[in-house]
């Protein structure tokens, strides 16, 4: 299952920590260039700021907390024009989005998704982390607690937003304030699966490593 | 009259949910704007407007489910 980029350029954006409107806006700027054939395709590498996103599949429902918890702990509410339902972003957590023109590649939505998990799984691999999908169910398990979500937008055959996945053990704290993907799930982190801390760099630069074998085979 | 066609979205993939239309009956619409967003699985998919027109019909409304191949409306191409 590749995505083989045959001679196409892409581009690799690393934002560092960044609030979720700025990203989507970066995204969005990203995407036309895309639409106008004046870049290929593009990955953006980012941290959020707290915030919890819902998608066109979720509902206010799914969050847990109540809004005057959420100010006390400087965690805004966005909703967002991708798929899925709600989940949280914030320090510690690789997020990673995904400007790809599939025009170039395949016009798929499900094999693209099919595609982020593996290019995930992958990427957890490489720290000796077992992690597999679920059908019916996106985004990347182990055993039955959730590392990673994924929603995405695709407007044009290009698509927008991506995949996120929990590095650092403390992001966790925050899914307690929401029913994430709107289940009643457990999520974990790649730090609390190995009980080591893990530099968020070395975590960015293993991703990246991932990303190109994914793409070139 | 041009069919607004839900197209072929991918493998496995029978039907959308429509979730928002960019545009009201009787507006004109402009040839690859987005006409109308679609949910399915956890993506979304703007399908945009096939020509340029007026939207003369929208046969689903939001929050319908449609299956590939159908007709989700018609446009009075100009």
């Amino acid at each position: 299952m590749l995505l083989r980029l045959s001679g196409l350029k892409y581009q690799i954006f690393d934002l560092g920590r960044i609030d979720f409107i700025h990203a989507w806006n970066f995204q969005k700027e990203i995407f036309l260039k895309a639409k106008m054939h004046l870049i290929d395709s593009a990955i953006v590498l980012c941290e959020h700021d707290p915030v919890i996103t819902i998608g066109r599949g979720g509902s206010k429902k799914e969050i847990l907390a109540s809004c005057q918890e959420l100010n006390k702990m400087n965690i805004k509410i966005l909703y967002a024009d991708r798929g899925g339902k709600t989940t949280y972003h914030g320090p510690g957590q690789l997020v990673v989005y995904f400007i790809f023109n599939l025009n170039y590649f395949r016009k798929d939505l499900h094999y693209f998704l099919r595609w982020l998990e593996k290019l995930g799984i992958s990427f957890l691999n490489k720290f000796n982390l077992k992690a597999n999908s679920k059908a019916g169910l996106s985004g990347i398990w182990i055993d039955n607690k959730k590392i990673a979500s994924i929603g995405i937008c695709v407007k044009n055959w290009i698509t927008y937003h991506g995949m996120s996945i929990n590095v650092k053990k403390d992001v966790l704290d925050n899914f307690y304030f929401i029913r994430p993907c709107g289940m009643d799930i457990e999520m974990t982190s790649i730090e609390s699966i190995l009980g080591q801390d893990v530099l968020f760099s070395y975590a960015k630069r293993l991703f990246l490593s991932s990303f190109k074998e994914e793409i070139y085979g | 009259m041009v069919k607004v066609i839900l197209p072929e979205l991918g493998e496995g993939i029978e039907r959308a949910t429509i979730s928002y239309w960019y545009y009201q009956e009787g507006q004109k619409v402009n040839k690859d704007n987005d006409l109308v967003e679609l949910v399915t699985d956890k993506a979304t998919f703007n399908l945009p407007a096939p020509c340029s027109g007026i939207l003369s019909q929208i046969i689903f409304k939001e929050g319908q489910t449609v299956n590939i191949g159908e007709v989700l409306a018609l446009i009075e191409e100009e």
